[in-house]
């Protein structure tokens, strides 16, 4: 079978000279047809930075040092501008963060669905309206008639979610890329969004590279997790070995640093300094070693 | 009872809001709904809820940032709810803040050691220059923030090293209260972790009582020696940490508690049948 996202040793630095920075330090994963693969880390891991470099979202100053992205089985990184363009949000979607500042706020919720479906799938305007209905149907929005119809401040945080998640399975994309989707939603919201996600991919048929900094999300959506912090995956595999028998003294760090609602307060133990520390100047070594980020 | 610092009764806030229509007339609208708190001295009582659930605001109701529509606000004996800001000002100094976002609530322009010692010039308690840089330099020590620090300006410090420094103002007048609101949502897993256990170290030192607000239940759970869960304004539920979490009553409590995704893998979390109930569509910043 042949990975939907295939990434090998990508290096992406930003800026140039004196001032360059490493964010990805030689990232390798893959994720397969229908996968929901967790990428977790903390600020700074360059989990979202991965997300953009998938989407060819980089910053202006950001820049590609080494390595590969390939998807379904083609060179990403050498894919002519117009082809890039065809297959971003016909097969690879993303559905972002920030469900407050990601919808055009002078735009109808109808209008944005729409567009995406007229570029992308050749329908009519007409046509592209009827399917926008049946999508926010089907991400359990009542009256989606009615919602077309307004603007985005017009609707709840949660239900602009699903506005963006229905616009991202609406070309039956085969990988979405969720940016912390549901990071600024409430929990009991958060959990009818991580359903709905579920239950569209089951139907859909998307592999979903999930970046979230939450285990709890991870463990309960993700079948497999890699765990990344300062531009390095430290730990990957399926969800169930990694969050039991954790391999790398990070993600135990990270599990132990975890408050539980479950647990009375003396198990907490927060990450030692000191690891961190190590994990840094691992990763500067290795800066030192490679030749990417000196040029 | 005199081991009781704070208590409301019946507490209630209410805004204008603007009538549907440029003519209509404005009604009120009540944000925090006869509410009743007893907070006992040196504990720590956490305050949960959703967003538009009403806990900012009755966290600004308990340091007096807010004048309440109707009830009462004792604090060690006296009703703080009625009282002018002149009235207030001799309070004040026993009662805290520290807030969410500590970029945003530490002066930009002011060097740590100005900004930590605010509070104790404003109450004439500085002796000199001196003073101020030695008082500086023991509260960063506290919050285990090294001493040369006092001479940093906030955007050099690191999202976990401002909170502490947000906690340290907090502490500066050795207050008898503290409300914290939110101080470790935005913050990584491990600073959070480091912060939470700071507080906890520091009630322990110094005795002070807190509330505690949060949306995440599992901070709640660490921290806090009761908790009371608030829905629309109200409180549905209060008791002890270890009885709440074990033992929900209320169906909102119980849905709360179920929707937080635990770090465990949990076949059929994810399946809606499972639902204690829908909750109808939450407001949408907070």
């Amino acid at each position: 079978m042949t990975a939907v996202l295939s990434i090998q040793d990508l290096h992406v630095t930003i800026g140039r000279g004196a001032r360059a920075a490493n964010v990805l330090r030689g990232v390798s994963l893959e994720v397969q047809p229908g996968e929901v693969r967790g990428l977790v880390g903390e600020s700074g891991a360059g989990k979202s930075m991965l997300g953009r470099a998938v989407l060819g979202l980089l910053p202006a100053d950001a820049w590609i040092g080494k390595g590969g992205i390939a998807f379904a089985g083609r060179d990403f990184l050498t894919l002519p501008e117009r082809e890039r363009r065809d297959l971003l949000g016909r097969q690879i979607a993303l559905i972002p963060q920030d469900p407050m500042t990601s919808l055009n706020p002078v735009k109808r919720v109808g209008d944005q669905i729409a567009r995406v479906l007229q570029r992308h799938l050749a329908l009519s305007r007409r046509q592209a309206l009827q399917r926008a209905t049946e999508l926010l149907a089907e991400v359990a929005i009542r009256d989606p008639q009615r919602v077309l119809g307004l603007y985005p401040y017009e609707i709840s945080g949660g239900m602009r979610q699903r506005v963006l998640i229905a616009m991202a399975f609406g070309c039956d994309p085969s990988l979405i890329i969720a940016d912390e989707p549901t990071t600024a939603l409430d929990v009991t919201v958060q959990r009818q969004v991580l359903q709905l996600i579920e239950r569209l991919r089951e139907r859909r048929g998307a592999a979903i590279l999930f970046v979230t900094h939450d285990l709890g999300v991870v463990a309960k959506i993700c079948r497999t997790m890699t765990v990344m912090h300062a531009g390095r995956v430290l730990e990957d595999g399926e969800t169930a070995d990694v969050l039991t028998r954790p391999r790398h003294a990070y993600t135990r760090a990270l599990l132990a640093a975890t408050p539980r609602a479950d647990r009375p307060a003396d198990a907490l133990r927060p990450v030692p300094p000191a690891l961190i520390e190590s994990l840094w100047s691992e990763a500067h070594r290795l800066d030192r070693l490679s030749i990417v980020g000196r040029t | 009872m005199s081991d009781i610092l704070l208590s409301t009764g019946s507490l209630t806030f209410a805004y204008p809001e603007r009538a549907s229509g440029l003519f209509g007339r404005p009604v009120l609208r009540e944000v925090v709904k006869r509410v009743d708190l007893a907070v006992p001295k040196g504990s720590v009582l956490g305050l949960v809820g959703e967003s538009g659930s009403g806990k900012t605001t009755l966290g600004r109701l308990l340091v007096r940032l807010l004048r309440p529509t109707s009830g009462g606000i004792q604090f060690d004996g006296v009703e703080i709810g009625g009282l002018s800001e002149a009235e207030l000002r001799p309070l004040r100094s026993r009662i805290q803040m520290i807030f969410q976002d500590p970029q945003s609530s530490l002066n930009p322009r002011l060097r740590l050691g100005v900004t930590l010692t605010r509070p104790l010039q404003i109450f004439g308690r500085l002796k000199g220059r001196r003073d101020q840089r030695d008082r500086a330099a023991s509260l960063l020590d506290l919050v285990g923030l090294p001493t040369h620090f006092v001479d940093r300006y906030p955007h050099e410090l690191s999202g976990g090293q401002r909170q502490r420094a947000g906690i340290a103002r907090a502490l500066a007048l050795e207050p008898d209260f503290i409300v914290a609101d939110e101080i470790v949502s935005g913050l990584d897993v491990s600073t959070q972790a480091h912060i939470l256990l700071l507080i906890k170290e520091l009630r322990q030192r110094l005795g002070v009582t807190m509330v505690f607000i949060s949306h995440d239940l599992s901070v709640i759970r660490v921290l806090c020696d009761d908790v009371a869960i608030l829905q629309h304004g109200e409180v549905v539920e209060a008791g002890p940490v270890a009885r709440i979490f074990e033992h929900p009553q209320h169906a909102y409590t119980q849905n709360l508690l179920s929707s937080i995704p635990l770090p465990d893998v949990e076949p059929g979390w994810l399946d809606p049948a499972r639902d204690v109930s829908i909750p109808r569509n939450q407001g949408s910043a907070a």
